[in-house]
C-alpha cells in the first residue's frame, strides 16, 4: 500500500537566469505631473556623494514569468497540505484556511501600529482576549504576545529570569541556568544569549530527568530551570512537581517550553505543574502556518509575581475601551519593534474559537492516540527500537532509534528519511534529541488520518525490508524528489560556498 | 453528526477512535495518560469558547476587527518602521500556496528546493540592492537584527561598546539594549547636529577617546529614523575602521534604488527592515529582519540565522539548494550557537523576493524617485503654511520628515485630533521621546499618497494651523 510518488521536476533557473531586458513586472505609481513640477530635478534632492551611481542588478521579467518561476517553485515544495508531516517537535498539523482568509482582511493587513488606540480597537480587543485564552489553558497570570517564534520567546523569559534575580538583587551570584541532556538546541542557546551558564543533566533509563543529578546540580547558583513536557522523547515527566520544588527551594525559576504543549492542550496545565514562565508556540499546538520558516509566534505568559518584569506594551482594558500600556517601569523593555506578529495573532484566535475547551481537549487526546497507534505498530519494524521508558506511553511523539538498522545493514536514520520522500511522506526529525543514537523522532498530530499513518508505517516496514535485502536502493535516496541526494559538504567548504548569486558570479569569475 | 467529530481531526469519529484504541491495546484514552499524575489534571472548566461552526468564526471574528479604521479607510501618514507601500496581488497568490504556506523550515532538502530556491533569491536579490555579498534568509525585524548584529561586532572583535546615534528609533533602541546589556555589552549614543541632524563627527572622535581600544562597532541609519538621510557615511566608515571597529548600517530597502548601498561605503554588517518589499503593516508584525555581511570567512562563520546555499547533487549532475554552515545554529552548536534563532521570517523574505522580482531593475529606481517626489512635495507644500516647518532638519531626506508646528497654542495633539476628525491620520507625535524638536511629528509619504491625498492633508493642516490663530 505504499504510494507511487513523483514530485515536480522543473530543473527552474534561478531568478537572474531568465527574463529579458527591459521587461518590467509591476508598474509602480508615477508621481503626478504637478508633483514633479514642483518638486523639479529630484537629483539635487539627493547630494552626489549619496547618490546611487549604478542600477541595482536585479532581474527584468514580466509578472507572468514572475508568476509561473515562483509557482513552478512552489510545486517543489513539500507542505501539510500535500501529504503526512511527521516532523517530531514541529507539530505540523492543519492550518485552517478560514484563518488565512480572516488574516488577509483589510482591517488586519492595512492598520498601522501607531495608529490612534481609538481606530484599532478591534486589533486591541483581539490580542486581550487572545491573552486571556492563553492565560486559561496554561494557568498563568498573564502573556506578552511580542516574541516572534518559540526561541524568541525563550530569549524573552530568560530576560525574565535574569529581572526577576537582579530586583531581588541576586543576579551577581545566580549564573548558571539548568537543562536537560534531551533539551532542544535553543534552550541552552537562549540561556546562554541570555548572559547564564549552561548546566545539563542527564536523562534516566526512562528517559526523564534524573531528580539525583539535578539535586546535585541545583545550588544557590541556580538562576532557573529550562523544561519541555512532555519531553523532547514524548514521555511526560511524572516528577515534575518535585523538580519544580527542588529548583524553587534554591531560589530558581522554573521555564517551560511549551513547543510540546500539543498533547496535554486543554488537560494539564504548566502553571498547575509549578512552571514560572512559559512559552507557546502559536505555530504549533495553535494551527498556524510555518511558512517554510516563519513567521510564528512565541507569546510568553507569567505567574503575577513576574507580570511587573514582561515587555511593554501590554494591552489593557478600562471598562469602555482597550488601550496599549507602555508605563511599566520593572519592564525588561522590548524584544523586538511593536507588539508581536499580529497576523499570526489573528489565526491562533481563530483557531481557538474553531476547537473551543472541548475540541482543545479532543485535540490532546487524538494526537496521543495517533502517536500510541504509531509506537505500537513501528515497534513491529524489524531494526527500529523504542529506547527510553520501554512500557511507558506516548505523548504528542514517539522517538525510534535505527541503531539496529544500521549496525546490520549499515543503512541509518538519514538514509531511511531520504527514503521515506520517496513515497510521499515527508520525513521524521532526524538525529534529535542527542540522547538517541540514530534518532527519527515521529510526530502525527492530530491532523493524521489513520490510512495516511497506515501508509506510512507500510512505507517504514518496505524501508526494512529493502535495507535487509537491497540496501543500495536505500542508501542512495531519494529517488523520487525534484533533485537527488545534494551534497551538503560541497556547499560548507568555502572554495564552493556560494551563498548568493552574487558570490557565485564573482567566485566562479576568478 | 458525531458530538467528538470534528472538521480538522478526522480520526476524532467514535468508531474510528476505537479501532486505534484496539489495535494499542487499551480501553480508553485516559489510559494514554496513566502517567500523569491525577492531580495535575484540571478539573474546573475552562473559561475558553464553545466550538465554532467555520461560518460562527468568520462572522464573529470579522465583526470585531471591523472594528478597527485601515490606512485604506483614511488616509494616513504613518511610517516609523512599518511603511504602507502597495503590495502587487500576485504577491498574495503566491505566497499561499499551500505547499509554500504549510512548509515547515527546510530540513529535508531534496523535497524543499522549491522553498530553499526562493530563500537563496532573496538572498541574492537582496545582495543587489545592498551590495553586500552575504544576505541571511531573515532575522524577526529590524530591532531583533540590530540586536544580533552588536553581538556579532562583540565576538569578532572581543570588544565591549558599541556606539549609536542619539537618534534612533526607541524600539529598536529599547530592543538593543535587551540583546546587548544581557550579553555584557554597553551601548553608548552619539549625539547630533541640532540643525542637520547629522552624527557629530567630533562627539564620535570624543566617544573613541573616551573607550580607547573598547568600540566593538559603530551603528549608523539610512535614512534615520526621523527621515534625513546621513550623508557623512564614508567619514564615518574611516573613523569606524580607523579605529578597529566595525561599522554596522541600517536601512530602508526601498530606499536603495536611488541612494548608496551600504556596501559602497564598506559596511561590515547591514540590517534593515524588508518589510516594505511586500508585506503588509499588519499592525506591525510579521516584519523582516535583514541581515547581511562581507565575503570573509570570519565574518560568515559569525552571522547569526539559517543561511541557503547553492549546491549539486551527489552525482553532480544537478544544481540545488540546502541550508548550510549549520555548525554555528543552536541545534548543532547549542550554548555556543552564534544566536538561539530557529524559526525565522521566511514567508515574508519570499514575499520580498516575489516583490523584487517584480520590481526588477528599473522598478526599485522608479519607486525611489515616486517616494522622493511624493515626500518633498509634501515638505515643500506643508512648508509654505505660515507656522508650520517641514522638514525640520536641514538635511536631504528621503520617505519621512519631520514636520513642527510653531504657531501659538497649536501643539502636535489638537493637529492629531482635527485631522482625526476631517478622516485624515497624521504621523507619529515624537515629543515624548524628542521633546527638543518642540511640537513635532513623524510623517510619512510613500508612493501610495497620491497628490490629491498629499492636498488634502496640507490644506487639513494649513486649516487646523491658521484657525488656531
Ligand atoms: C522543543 C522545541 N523548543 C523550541 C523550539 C523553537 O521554536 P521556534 O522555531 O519557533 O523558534 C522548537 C522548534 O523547533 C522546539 O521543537
Amino acid at each position: 500500500m505504499v504510494k507511487e510518488f513523483q514530485q515536480a521536476k522543473w530543473l527552474e533557473p534561478l531568478i537572474f537566469e531568465i527574463g529579458g531586458e527591459g521587461r518590467i513586472g509591476h508598474i509602480v505609481p508615477n508621481p503626478d505631473d504637478e508633483v514633479k513640477k514642483e518638486v523639479g530635478d529630484i537629483e539635487k534632492l539627493i547630494p552626489e556623494k549619496l547618490r546611487r551611481k549604478d542600477e541595482p542588478k536585479l532581474p527584468e521579467l514580466s509578472e507572468v514569468e514572475v508568476v509561473q518561476h515562483y509557482t513552478r517553485l512552489s510545486q517543489m515544495n513539500y507542505g501539510v497540505d500535500t501529504g503526512f508531516y511527521p516532523l517530531g517537535s514541529c507539530t505540523m498539523k492543519y492550518n485552517p484556511r478560514i484563518n488565512e482568509e480572516l488574516a488577509s482582511m483589510e482591517e488586519v493587513m492595512w492598520i498601522h501600529p501607531y495608529q490612534d488606540e481609538r481606530t484599532v480597537q478591534g486589533a486591541l480587543e483581539l490580542m486581550y482576549k487572545l491573552e486571556r485564552w492563553l492565560a486559561e489553558i496554561t494557568g498563568m497570570h498573564r502573556f506578552t504576545l511580542q516574541p516572534a517564534a518559540g526561541a524568541h520567546g525563550e530569549f524573552t523569559g530568560v530576560q525574565l529570569i535574569r529581572a526577576y534575580h537582579e530586583y531581588n538583587g541576586e543576579l551577581d551570584k545566580r549564573d548558571e541556568i539548568i537543562v536537560p541532556d534531551s533539551a532542544h538546541g535553543t534552550n541552552p542557546a537562549s540561556a546562554a544569549m541570555g548572559g547564564f551558564k549552561v548546566i545539563v543533566v542527564p536523562s534516566n533509563e526512562n528517559g526523564c530527568v534524573d531528580i539525583e543529578a539535578l539535586k546535585a546540580a541545583v545550588s544557590e547558583r541556580t538562576a532557573g530551570l529550562m523544561l519541555t513536557n512532555p519531553n523532547t522523547l514524548g514521555i511526560f515527566e511524572e516528577r515534575i512537581e518535585e523538580i519544580a520544588r527542588i529548583v524553587h527551594d534554591v531560589g530558581g525559576l522554573l521555564y517551560y517550553d511549551g513547543a510540546n504543549l500539543n498533547a496535554i492542550v486543554g488537560k494539564v496545565r504548566p502553571g498547575d505543574m509549578g512552571f514560572d514562565i512559559v512559552h507557546l508556540n502559536l505555530h504549533k499546538t495553535f494551527g498556524t502556518p510555518h511558512g517554510g520558516g516563519g513567521p510564528g509566534a512565541g507569546p510568553i505568559g507569567v505567574t503575577k509575581e513576574l507580570e511587573k518584569f514582561l515587555p511593554v506594551p501590554l494591552v489593557e482594558y478600562d471598562g469602555e475601551k482597550y488601550y496599549l500600556d507602555w508605563d511599566r517601569p520593572h519592564s525588561i523593555g522590548k524584544v523586538k519593534g511593536f507588539y508581536g506578529n499580529f497576523n499570526v495573532l489573528v489565526k491562533a484566535f481563530a483557531y481557538i474559537l474553531a476547537l473551543g475547551e472541548e475540541g482543545l481537549k479532543t485535540v490532546a487526546e487524538i494526537s496521543v492516540l495517533n502517536t500510541n497507534y504509531l509506537v505500537k505498530k513501528l515497534k513491529e519494524i524489524k531494526g527500529f527500537e523504542l529506547p527510553y521508558g520501554k512500557d511507558k506511553p506516548r505523548k504528542h511523539e514517539c522517538v525510534f532509534s535505527a541503531s539496529p538498522l544500521k549496525r546490520d545493514t549499515k543503512v541509518r536514520a538519514l538514509n531511511v528519511a531520504k527514503r521515506l520522500l520517496d513515497f510521499g511522506i515527508h520525513a521524521p526529525t532526524m538525529y534529535f534529541p542527542l540522547i538517541v543514537h540514530e534518532a527519527l523522532m515521529i510526530e502525527p498530530t492530530e491532523t493524521a488520518t489513520k490510512e495516511q499513518m497506515d501508509e506510512f508505517i507500510e512505507s517504514l516496514r518496505k524501508i526494512s525490508e529493502e535495507a535487509y535485502s537491497n540496501p543500495e536502493i536505500v542508501l542512495s535516496a531519494p529517488h523520487n524528489t525534484s533533485v537527488t541526494k545534494l551534497d551538503e559538504a560541497m556547499a560548507a567548504r568555502p572554495k564552493t560556498l556560494f551563498l548568493t548569486w552574487k558570490m557565485y558570479l564573482k567566485k566562479s569569475s576568478e | 453528526m458525531e458530538k467528538d467529530a470534528h472538521p480538522y481531526i478526522p480520526n476524532s469519529p467514535r468508531k474510528i477512535r476505537n479501532t486505534l484504541l484496539k489495535e494499542i491495546g487499551v480501553n480508553d484514552i485516559s489510559e494514554l495518560y496513566s502517567d500523569v499524575p491525577e492531580r495535575l489534571f484540571y478539573k474546573g472548566k475552562l473559561k475558553l469558547p464553545k466550538v465554532h461552526s467555520e461560518y460562527e468564526i468568520f462572522k464573529q471574528v470579522r465583526r470585531m476587527l471591523k472594528k478597527n479604521r485601515t490606512v485604506l479607510d483614511m488616509c494616513t501618514f504613518l511610517g516609523a518602521g512599518v511603511w504602507p507601500h502597495y503590495i502587487p496581488a500576485v504577491i498574495k497568490a503566491l505566497i499561499s500556496r499551500g505547499e509554500f504556506l504549510t512548509s515547515y523550515t527546510p530540513y529535508q532538502a531534496e523535497i524543499s528546493q522549491g522553498m530553499l530556491q526562493t530563500l537563496f533569491e532573496y538572498q541574492s536579490l537582496m545582495a543587489e540592492l545592498l551590495e553586500m555579498p552575504v544576505v541571511n534568509a531573515s532575522m524577526y525585524d529590524w530591532a531583533s537584527a540590530l540586536g544580533e548584529a552588536a553581538l556579532m561586532t562583540n565576538r569578532l572583535t572581543k570588544k565591549k561598546v558599541f556606539l549609536v546615534p542619539k537618534i534612533i528609533h526607541p524600539e529598536r533602541f529599547s530592543t538593543l539594549k535587551t540583546y546587548a546589556e544581557s550579553a555584557g555589552i554597553k551601548i553608548v549614543q552619539v549625539n547630533f547636529n541640532r540643525d542637520t541632524g547629522q552624527l557629530d563627527l567630533n562627539d564620535l572622535d570624543s566617544k573613541f577617546n573616551e573607550f580607547r581600544g573598547e568600540v566593538a562597532g559603530v551603528y549608523i541609519e539610512n535614512p534615520s529614523y526621523l527621515g534625513f538621510l546621513e550623508t557623512q557615511v564614508d567619514e564615518v566608515s574611516d573613523i569606524a575602521h580607523r579605529n578597529e571597529s566595525l561599522l554596522v548600517v541600517g536601512v530602508d530597502p526601498t530606499s536603495l534604488g536611488v541612494i548608496r548601498p551600504p556596501g559602497d561605503y564598506d559596511a561590515d554588517i547591514v540590517v534593515g527592515e524588508g518589510q516594505p518589499l511586500g508585506n503588509p503593516l499588519n499592525f506591525g508584525g510579521p516584519l523582516l529582519g535583514i541581515f547581511a555581511t562581507k565575503d570573509d570567512m570570519k565574518f560568515i562563520r559569525q552571522m547569526p540565522g539559517r543561511i541557503i546555499g547553492m549546491t549539486k547533487s551527489e552525482d553532480g549532475k544537478y544544481r540545488g539548494f540546502v541550508m548550510t554552515l549549520q555548525t554555528r545554529e543552536q541545534h548543532i552548536r547549542r550554548e555556543r550557537a552564534t544566536s538561539n534563532i530557529c524559526s525565522n521570517e521566511a514567508l515574508c523574505a519570499v514575499a520580498a523576493a516575489i516583490y523584487l522580482s517584480l520590481l526588477g531593475k528599473k522598478g526599485i529606481v522608479e519607486l525611489g524617485k515616486t517616494i522622493l517626489y511624493n515626500s518633498h512635495y509634501a515638505m515643500k507644500k506643508l512648508n509654505a503654511i505660515d507656522g508650520v516647518k517641514a522638514p525640520y532638519f536641514k538635511a536631504p531626506h528621503f520617505k519621512e520628515f519631520l514636520v513642527t508646528f510653531y504657531r501659538e497654542g497649536i501643539s502636535v495633539e489638537t493637529v492629531h485630533e482635527k485631522l482625526l476628525e476631517k478622516g485624515i491620520h497624521g504621523g507619529k507625535n515624537v515629543k515624548r521621546e524628542f521633546p527638543e524638536f518642540g511640537e513635532s511629528m513623524l510623517l510619512c509619504v510613500t508612493e501610495i499618497h497620491t497628490k490629491e491625498d498629499i492636498d488634502e492633508l496640507v490644506s487639513a493642516i494649513k486649516e487646523i494651523v491658521e484657525g488656531g490663530r
